[in-house]
């Protein structure tokens, strides 16, 4: 048996007391902040979220949790950001909390001093932060860059179009990958170096969602916004990671999302003077899709608590494999088990399953990590 | 007794040694794959001794109170064991129905006197138990069990039949549940649970031959056969509640059992392994895509039931349905041994057409006897429809009706 095999047999789950302080808090926030109504008002307006709600995320703390203290956050991890971003998914809240705490990762993993001392005392005071991975190929490979910086002097100056950049609009500072001589490599953009033609809206599959497509042609910032180019390949496998974690965590909670409304469903709707939840073909479905979650659930946290150790890959691609086919999978029977309603604009199920394919795919779907985790265990 | 306690270390030490200075030598004989497939006398002597040996050196019951014959210590000294046991590839207990489902409902509901006269038989294997619920006509619809036990005086004379009962030759002891009254409004109303003796004129064991050619359980007649009132386990007619309660420990819903493994593990990381000795397009199998894409699939579902373990001990991360994972072990567990039978069986390619008996066996055939011997699991017990019913209504709150 090799090594690595062993190594999946021994772990358990950690759990800290903050993660259960704000898993508890995070619940009734979400609750009482995204209902369902507001939600779908959040989907005709211009941003997508509401600021006074982001205000008070930001008054709780929750953008500086995984920010050390010395630079204004609270020093814990990413493990209770978990915590947030689970019940958040559940309510279908879109905020650019998850982008925020992406990119304050990639500025302690791999910002310069100066960077950091800028950037993430802002970040954990609520500055928006965006970022640019995705180009026109769709690689899920987040070292596949096609866009260029050319260094001369002390400016650099970008080429190339990214994609689906979420909340690029309302961004203090975009992150962006770009090729320098070959490399990928990061470059921080302030936001007012970008000229709003450069920013055009895209329509995304995700309604609550905001994306942007930005031209990078002609921009220059300060070659001090390139991050140390020592520590960006690392930085990157890492920020890869996080971000399957953390869409992990939202897939789980919209997973137990898209249950509730289906529960209510097949717990309130007759046919043949029968609830349609007592037919074992749903019935049974739904004890299929609460088992799925139990075990992604699992993964979640216990790749929460792994992610920075020799078992941190596996873990989280096991819980990032597990959550998506699980989001889809309830997402897909909330709109069937809701009948001819199921097929209209108005069921919120195409809400859920929508959001599914959103979390599923960015960072990799689950064969995409399977056959990753095929590597790491079975070679 | 705190203080009398030994730490945890220096015990696991101890078990360590123990178990490693004492475990049987590997018998000659086919070893049944659990306690539920155990056919033959040899087989049946084989797993006796090794119990009674366990619990002589107070590993078994560790849990339970002393004045019973247990050792009245902390469960974690018993998990301690549980896993030093499995991890060197002990035999099984053999009284698994005893120490698992009877001993613990004993424990909880029965007399003092009850518990005097069973528990520590059931420990030293003094007394083997079966379990007489499912009739021929009546397994999942347990509440309409028909076996009558008519009152006489101070006794119930038994008449009908009982069938699957796994270890009725063997067994002192069956809990039984019949029916002492047959015109309650509701079924289940007429049900009596008895802690009912085997060697009494008029039962009858007579084994049935299993789907793989071996034998464990039978068919059970009760002609006229009379029991003692001091039998009954809870309430004339409250047989169905201690059922229930029964259920409820065998399926590991509920906590109190004596400890010890119930079969022979197979592990996903054993199918892992074998993928590695077997052969597609002249290469290791676990080289094919399709077939590493299955094998990962199938570590997952291993690791998540592993890890949901760990996770229920975190009540902050089962508030909203916490029966959730208790109540879906028995069903998750047993179809994932059916499933590591069948992939560890095909990942074999031709040779997957052997069986158990030819030398060019894979394994002995163990994955191929795997798989049809994981059936015991997924229909034993309740079946997996049936417990996706019953997390259907009663975690998810889904309508019956
Ligand atoms: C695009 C579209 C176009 C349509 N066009 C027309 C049209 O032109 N004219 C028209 O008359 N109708 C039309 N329909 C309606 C369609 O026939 C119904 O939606 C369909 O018959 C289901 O009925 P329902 O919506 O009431 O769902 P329900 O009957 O309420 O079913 C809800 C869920 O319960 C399940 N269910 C219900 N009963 C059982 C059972 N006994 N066993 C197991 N599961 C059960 C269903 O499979 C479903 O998943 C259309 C529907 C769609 C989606
Ligand atoms: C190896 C083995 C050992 C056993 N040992 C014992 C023992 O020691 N003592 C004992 O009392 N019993 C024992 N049993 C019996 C076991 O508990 C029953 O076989 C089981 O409860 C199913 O009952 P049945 O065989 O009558 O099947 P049925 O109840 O007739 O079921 C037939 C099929 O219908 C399905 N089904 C039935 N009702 C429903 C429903 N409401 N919804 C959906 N599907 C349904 C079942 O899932 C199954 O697939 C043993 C069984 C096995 C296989």
């Amino acid at each position: 048996m090799s090594e690595n095999t062993n190594m999946i047999k021994k772990a358990g789950i950690t759990f800290s007391e903050e993660q259960g302080q704000l898993l508890e808090i995070a619940e009734s926030f979400s609750r009482d902040k995204a209902p369902i109504a507001t939600v779908r008002n959040l989907i005709e307006s211009e941003t997508g979220f509401d600021k006074d709600v982001w205000t008070e995320m930001v008054n709780l703390g929750w953008l500086g949790i995984a920010i050390p203290e010395e630079f204004g956050g609270s020093g814990l991890s990413v493990a209770e950001v978990v915590t947030i971003v689970e019940p958040m998914g559940r309510m279908l809240l879109a905020t650019p909390l998850v982008s925020t705490t992406l990119a304050a990762q990639l500025l302690l993993n791999a910002g310069t001093t100066a960077q950091k001392q800028d950037l993430l005392p802002r970040m954990a005071g609520g500055a928006i932060a965006a970022l640019a991975m995705h180009e026109e190929h769709g690689d899920w490979d987040i070292s596949h860059v096609t866009c260029t910086g050319v260094i001369s002097g002390d400016t650099v100056t970008l080429s190339g179009i990214k994609r689906l950049v979420t909340d690029a609009k309302v961004a203090d500072t975009i992150l962006a990958t770009i090729s320098i001589a070959g490399i990928p490599s990061l470059v921080a953009i302030d936001s007012g170096s970008i000229d709003s033609a450069a920013l055009q809206r895209e329509t995304v599959i995700d309604e609550t969602r905001r994306s942007y497509r930005i031209n990078l042609d002609g921009i220059s910032v300060p070659a001090t916004n390139i991050f140390d180019a020592e520590k960006t390949a690392a930085a990157l496998k890492r920020y890869h990671l996080l971000s399957c974690l953390l869409l992990s965590a939202e897939a789980c909670g919209g997973t137990a999302g898209a249950m509730d409304i289906t529960l209510n469903y097949l717990n309130t709707r007759r046919t043949f003077d029968r609830f349609i939840g007592s037919y074992q073909s749903l019935k049974h479905t739904m004890v299929d899709i609460l088992t799925d979650l139990e075990a992604a659930r699992s993964f979640l946290y216990y790749a929460a608590g792994v992610i920075d150790t020799d078992e941190g890959e596996a873990a989280v691609r096991m819980a990032k494999a597990q959550s998506s086919d699980n989001f889809a999978y309830a997402g897909d029977r909330a709109i069937q088990f809701h009948g001819g309603f199921g097929f209209t604009y108005e069921c919120d199920a195409q809400l859920f399953r929508r959001r599914a394919f959103w979390t599923a795919n960015q960072s990799g779907d689950a064969i995409y990590h399977r056959k990753r985790l095929a590597t790491l265990l079975l070679d | 007794m705190s203080e009398t306690l030994p730490c945890i270390e220096a015990f696991k030490k101890e078990v360590n040694q123990w178990v490693t200075k004492n475990k049987p030598a590997p018998p000659t004989f086919l070893m049944p794959q659990s306690f539920m497939e155990v056919g033959t006398d040899e087989q049946f002597e084989y797993l006796r001794e090794w119990q009674e040996k366990v619990y002589n050196a107070g590993y078994l019951g560790m849990s339970w109170p002393t004045e019973y014959g247990g050792g009245g210590m902390p469960e974690i000294y018993q998990d301690v064991v549980n896993k030093e046991l499995v991890a060197q590839n002990t035999p099984f207990m053999v009284n698994t129905l005893g120490l698992n489902w009877a001993g613990p409902l004993i424990l909880n509901m029965g007399s003092d006197e009850q518990k005097k006269a069973y528990i520590k038989k059931i420990l030293s294997t003094e007394e083997i138990w079966c379990q007489g619920f499912s009739e021929p006509d009546y397994g999942s619809d347990l509440g309409n069990a028909q076996l009558k036990a008519e009152r006489d005086g101070s006794e119930f004379v038994l008449n009908g039949s009982k069938i699957w009962t796994t270890l009725a030759t063997q067994a002192q002891r069956m809990i039984l549940l019949a029916r002492t009254n047959t015109n309650t409004e509701s079924k289940y109303d007429g049900l009596t649970f008895f802690l009912a003796p085997m060697n009494v004129d008029g039962i009858e064991a007579q084994p049935i031959k299993k789907l793989t050619g071996e034998h464990g359980f039978c068919q059970t007649f009760f002609n006229d056969a009379r029991i003692s009132e001091d039998c009954i386990i809870g309430k004339e007619g409250g047989g169905w509640l201690v059922a229930m309660k029964t259920l409820m420990f065998e399926r590991g819903a509920e906590g109190g059992q004596a400890g010890g493994h119930t079969s022979m593990p197979v592990t996903v990381e054993e199918v892992a392994e074998l993928s590695k000795r077997v052969y597609r397009d002249g290469k290791p199998a676990n080289q094919d895509p399709m077939v590493r894409d299955e094998l990962v699939k199938l570590l997952m579902r291993g690791k998540a039931m592993s890890l949901n373990g760990a996770r229920s001990k975190i009540p902050a991360l089962i508030s909203e349905r916490p029966t959730s994972i208790a109540m879906s072990v028995k069903m998750l567990a047993t179809e994932l041994s059916k499933s590591i039978g069948d992939q560890a069986t095909s990942l074999q390619g031709s040779n997957s057409l052997y069986f158990v008996g030819d030398d060019y066996a894979v394994d002995g055939g163990r994955w191929q006897r795997t798989y049809f011997q994981a059936f015991s699991g997924t229909i034993g017990g309740g079946t997996t429809q049936i417990q996706k019913n019953i997390i259907g209504e009663r975690v998810l709150g889904l309508p019956k009706k």
